[in-house]
């Protein structure tokens, strides 16, 4: 199957590549593997979510795709360059917004675009200026960071990721404190988004259907150790509903999947 | 309007009453000077210029003893959070000391410098210093590493993490030590000018305690008035501004 489809289509290049990455923690005399000989190739404009339970590790692969952390073993290329620390090129979303209260919604926007050089000032206010309005939030240019919901303060993380122009885009949770109905508006918003911008996105999520709705491919992580379990490749049209029964389908087997997994996971451990 | 006709009228009253229980022998003007009387003494003090010159002497004092204690207690506080060393030491150090009154400063700094303006500084240092050194480290400590971990993704690196991220973040926990410093290096640049006399210059506390020598109680009273408009005026200019932007950006008040 795979092999067929990379003969009929045209396959986009490498973005990034996991290799047999690793991961221990130790945590008060316990050791939970996070991560064992986790491998991954993402395509360049591809959109994948790493799915699983709590404590599977998929943010811990992400913070590592991010830089943020070290594998014990084994190494992350992005572009084909190894990563050995947080790069401009592979901006992170967080669960939380993490936006900075002393700055308003511009000030956080601007924070990046201000570290990176050759840019005038007048420049970098423009550029977050359309990131703000490309996630409806031109308006809200001087509000402070306390007046906005919570759907509001992801909008202004996601300009604020966005603002940069990385190439890769990673999500950790983004949408996991949001309310239903604001998440949904956001599904909309982040596929838009990334059909105009053309970002390389990788998505952790423990909701199945989110990740069905958002991902050409979904990775099937379980926990200890954290391994991927099952690759689906979802090829629906897009911009997907959440809500339509095709998207359904989909969700109902990769739930049956991650139980199955789960249930022999359990085995295992006893 | 309305609230500042109220306010106003509150305290023209205040003023009658005393002025009135003074006038009618209730309170014996050799204890409680008239309000007039009170007046008076500060125009006759202001139009010879040695009330002038005291406020002078004092905020000059205060001033510059505040400034060092500030320069010095920021960057201290960053090595303190920033170094396990540093915390074990110097940060055991800074607990114990502020606890201690600065004013109990005061014959070890008179036997280092003597009766001197170097004396009433270093008084008005150790006032400062350690709360401006403990609030800036437990206001970094308390720095959310998600900010700090968001800021690095985007390109910021130690000193710009430092300087754009840290510190600011943790401004409401320095500006609230930074007051801390204040009200104790005002109140013990007082208590030591009213305890000792400074040969090198005559302050608002000289001021305050001659007037109880010669039994001038209308001075002891508008001396005290002035130390009060003072710390008021302090207030409203130096941190009012501050903590209105920090409540404002934070959302910490209604």
């Amino acid at each position: 199957m795979n092999e067929l489809h990379r003969e009929l289509v045209n396959v986009p290049p490498v973005k990034l590549t996991v290799e047999n990455v690793s991961k221990t923690f130790h945590v008060r005399r316990q050791t939970v593997r996070a991560l064992e000989n986790v491998s991954l190739t993402v395509q360049e404009g591809e959109f994948v979510c790493l799915v699983g339970p709590s404590g599977c590790g998929k943010t811990t692969l992400l913070n590592i795709i991010a830089g943020l952390e070290q594998p014990d073993s084994g190494r992350v290329l992005a572009d084909g360059v190894p990563v050995t620390g947080p790069g401009r090129d592979r901006m992170v979303m967080f669960q939380e917004s993490a936006l900075f209260p002393w700055l308003d919604v511009l000030g956080n926007v601007m924070f990046g675009l201000k570290l990176k050089p050759n840019l005038r000032h007048a420049e970098r206010r423009e550029v977050a200026k359309f990131y703000l309005q490309l996630v409806g939030l031109e308006k809200f240019v001087d509000a402070n960071i306390h007046e906005l919901s919570g759907g509001m303060k992801q909008r202004v993380a996601l300009a604020r990721s966005l603002a940069p122009n990385p190439s890769v885009l990673l999500m950790d949770e983004p949408f996991g404190a949001l309310d239903a109905l604001t998440r949904e508006q956001l599904y909309g918003d982040i596929q838009r988004i990334w059909e105009k911008r053309r970002k390389t996105i990788v998505f952790v999520t423990h909701n199945v259907r989110e990740a069905a709705c958002l991902g050409d491919r979904v990775m099937l992580f379980s926990p200890r150790p954290g391994r991927i379990r099952e690759e689906f490749r979802v090829e629906l049209p897009r911009p997907r509903d959440i809500n339509s029964v095709e998207l359904a389908k989909h969700t109902a087997e990769i739930t049956r999947a991650l139980k199955q997994h789960l249930s022999s996971a359990a085995e295992v451990a006893e | 309007m309305k609230r500042i006709a109220a306010v106003g009228g509150f305290f023209v009253v205040l003023i009658l009453v005393w002025e009135a229980l003074v006038r009618f022998g209730v309170w014996s003007p050799v204890l409680v000077p008239s309000p007039l009387s009170v007046v008076q003494y500060l125009v006759r003090a202001i139009a010879d210029g040695s009330l002038g010159q005291a406020v002078l002497v004092t905020m000059r004092r205060l001033l510059l003893g505040y400034v060092v204690g500030v320069a010095a207690g920021l960057p201290l506080g960053l090595l303190n959070a920033r170094f396990k060393f540093f915390q074990d030491t110097l940060g055991l150090i800074a607990l114990g000391l502020q606890t201690l009154p600065s004013i109990c400063w005061v014959p070890l700094a008179l036997l280092w410098f003597g009766q001197t303006e170097a004396a009433m500084l270093f008084v008005v240092i150790m006032g400062t210093l350690w709360s401006v050194l403990i609030a800036t480290d437990t206001g970094v400590r308390h720095v959310p590493p998600i900010y700090i971990r968001a800021a690095r993704t985007m390109g910021s690196r130690r000193l710009h993490t430092w300087t754009r991220v840290i510190l600011p973040a943790s401004l409401p926990f320095v500006v609230s030590g930074m007051k801390q410093g204040w009200a104790f290096a005002w109140r013990s640049l007082m208590a030591a000018e009213v305890y000792v006399t400074i040969l090198t210059g005559f302050g608002l506390g000289h001021l305050l305690h001659y007037g109880r020598e010669l039994h001038a109680m209308d001075q002891v009273v508008a001396v005290m008035l002035v130390i009060i408009a003072i710390g008021l005026l302090a207030d409203k200019a130096l941190f009012s501004p501050w903590e209105r932007f920090l409540h404002q950006r934070w959302g910490t008040a209604k």
